[in-house]
């Protein structure tokens, strides 16, 4: 599904070239759940911001869905992302004037899906996590474990290839944060590729796979026993 | 871009950021409403301008009769000159092509009477044609005609406030009057727009005081109207033919400046109109300052809406909008608003331009008004700089890479 191959990303600070990641070469499956982990500069969101297409690369390449993501202009990437990605943030980034079920049709008024079926697609989506009776209310009117469930219902409503997710816990307590890593777990189980960036390792724990980043370079990268979330719950 | 569904999702848009919405609204109804009322207010002192100085017919002359101060042709200096009934004939045959009408002005002070009521009144000897140049209105009755000229009638013309002075209410139509120790029947009363004291006249034909006074052919002074449309330079023209003709028929040197005086109301005409442009430029500049500062206004406002919405712009284009949607929404929405908006304040503008009417009339401001096409082009213009100020803040918005923007707290 992602084949990376010797991807390099420098960023400038004042006079200073800061190298960001040097060489990064990773193939994902489709079907996987693979953590992304690494301290604060270890480079993993720079890494999640290349395969989002939120930042371009210095070198290297990116093929998704055996499609090469290169020559990105902001309309060409846009596309992209409506067509193949969905976003999970660590602090929902829901439109806080939009009601859940508006929030959760958006991606696919960008993909240009008639009102009457929009609704009813983001309608099912909301069913599938569990909040089909919080369907007209407010981000504001929901609690932070809510927020990411309608969050993760807007990543689905496109039907992308790909979850990436962005420290999807940081912003909740461990009770809300298992129950959203199920969720996440759920979706994967249906075939779902799904990428997790965090510094927990009990999240990561969570995955099927760990790639652990330091200093720019991958140092780690295996397989483990997924624990399911259910479990803690 | 004009699809059902994207203006669905920006009324959306406006209906749930109501406060968004009235801001950038209010400052382009604000701007258009005062802008209305400014030029609307500029155009009713214009009103009352004109109405002060633009009282009589602006198509005339006045020749007044004064005395020699060169000698000539055998007649020596300080000879007193005097129009009479050649001269008005001579005129008219003369000068047929220019001439509208022309008319003599007799100017005596008498004693009139009505009953036992009695005031000292300004009489004016005319002709028919003194209506015109005056701009006389006629409340009742008629004015002095041409078979009242012939037949050296005793009828009189009186003002207003000769009738509500003598009257006390009473109907004068009909009734006698003593001008001097002649009695004249009252034909008609008039009214005029240049104040009391032009209200305060009684008229009588020319031919009638004449008559009175021992069958002389004398005339006063002359009042000449040329026809409108020969425009300043032919009334100039006719002016210098007319006083080369008269000095001719009198004796006058063509250099004696005192033996004729000739008033053009033309010249006049010429000053006050560049008064009235003035007063013109004076209404377009204070409405182009109230559009100036529309415009900065409904600008602020565009950046603060833009920036405020940094973060729901980053989202959207994290989830799949394109920075040409992006635009488009912005730019939709704020011409959007600022087209009804700006409408909403163009008509409640003239809404109260019309209500005010006359009623500061005391304030030299007389029927405000603004003409359609002014008030449309400034909405117009009010739009598109709105436009323009959402444009360019949206896309610099729409050129921010998605993960600056939602980080943006």
């Amino acid at each position: 599904m992602i084949e990376i191959k010797d991807l390099h990303k420098s960023y400038k600070i004042g006079k200073n070239l800061l190298h960001v990641l040097k060489g990064i070469n990773i193939n994902i499956k489709e079907g996987e759940l693979v953590a992304i982990m690494g301290s604060s500069g270890s480079g993993k969101s720079t890494l999640l911001n290349i395969l989002g297409m939120l930042d371009v690369a210095d070198k290297g390449s990116y093929m998704l869905d055996n499609v090469p993501i290169k020559d990105l202009d902001e309309t060409k990437a846009a596309k992209y992302r409506n067509k193949f990605l969905g976003f999970i943030f660590q602090s929902f980034n829901l439109i806080n004037y939009k009601t859940a079920i508006e929030n959760v049709a958006l991606p696919l008024y960008y993909q240009k899906v008639g009102r009457a079926e929009r609704t009813e697609k983001a309608m099912q989506y909301l069913a599938k996590v569990g909040l089909e009776d919080w369907s007209s209310h407010l981000p504001s009117e929901l609690s932070g474990g809510q927020k990411q469930r309608i969050a993760i219902a807007r990543a689905l409503a496109a039907q992308p290839k790909v979850l990436l997710a962005d420290e999807p816990t940081g912003a909740l307590d461990s009770t809300t944060s298992y129950e959203v890593m199920q969720l996440i777990q759920d979706i994967n189980d249906e075939g779902k590729t799904i990428l997790v960036v965090t510094h927990e390792d009990d999240i990561a724990q969570m995955c099927k796979r760990i790639v652990l980043l330091k200093d720019g370079v991958i140092i780690d990268d295996k397989k483990v026993n997924q624990i399911r979330a259910s479990d803690h719950v | 871009m004009f699809n059902r569904d994207s203006w669905q999702e920006i009324f959306e848009t406006i209906s749930k950021n109501k406060l968004r919405t009235f801001l950038s609204g209010f400052t382009v109804a604000l701007g258009i409403f005062i802008f209305v009322i400014l030029f609307g207010f500029g155009n009713g002192l214009k009103n009352s301008f004109q109405e002060f100085f633009m009282d009589d017919a602006t198509n005339i002359f006045r020749l007044f009769p004064g005395r020699t101060t060169v000698p000539h042709n055998g007649f020596k200096s300080g000879r007193d000159i005097e129009f009479d009934n050649d001269d008005l004939a001579a005129i008219q045959k003369n000068f047929a092509f220019q001439l509208q009408y022309i008319t003599p002005r007799i100017n005596r002070n008498y004693t009139i009477k009505y009953k036992n009521k009695s005031n000292n009144y300004g009489l004016r000897a005319v002709a028919p044609g003194h209506q015109h140049a005056e701009k006389t209105i006629m409340m009742k009755g008629r004015f002095i005609n041409s078979q009242d000229v012939l037949n050296k009638t005793k009828y009189a013309v009186i003002g207003r406030l000769v009738e509500k002075d003598l009257f006390k209410g009473e109907d004068a139509l009909g009734q006698f009057i003593d001008i001097g120790k002649r009695s004249f029947k009252v034909v008609g009363v008039f009214q005029d727009d240049g104040g009391d004291n032009e209200e305060r006249f009684v008229y009588i034909p020319y031919t009638t005081n004449q008559l009175i006074e021992k069958n002389t052919d004398k005339l006063g002074q002359l009042i000449v109207a040329f026809k409108p449309i020969i425009g300043y330079q032919g009334a100039m023209q006719f002016e210098a033919e007319l006083m080369a003709f008269m000095k001719k028929r009198h004796d006058i040197s063509t250099k004696d400046e005192g033996a004729i005086y000739l008033r053009n109301v033309a010249e006049d005409l010429e000053q006050n109109q560049q008064f009235g442009s003035l007063l013109q430029m004076v209404v377009t500049f204070v409405g182009i300052g109230t559009l100036i500062a529309g415009i900065i206004g409904i600008s602020n406002i565009m950046v603060y809406v833009v920036k405020e919405r940094t973060k729901e712009l980053g989202i959207r284009k994290a989830i799949g909008a394109t920075p040409r949607s992006v635009i488009a929404m912005i730019l939709q929405e704020s011409i959007f608003i600022t087209t009804a908006a700006g409408y909403i304040g163009l008509f409640g503008g003239i809404f109260l331009l019309n209500s005010i009417g006359d009623s500061l009339d005391n304030y030299f401001i007389k029927n405000p008004y603004i003409n359609m096409g002014t008030a449309l082009f400034a909405t117009i213009i009010l739009i598109i700089f709105g436009g323009i100020a959402g444009y360019v803040p949206a896309r610099r918005a729409a050129r921010i890479k998605p993960i600056v923007a939602l980080r943006d707290e």
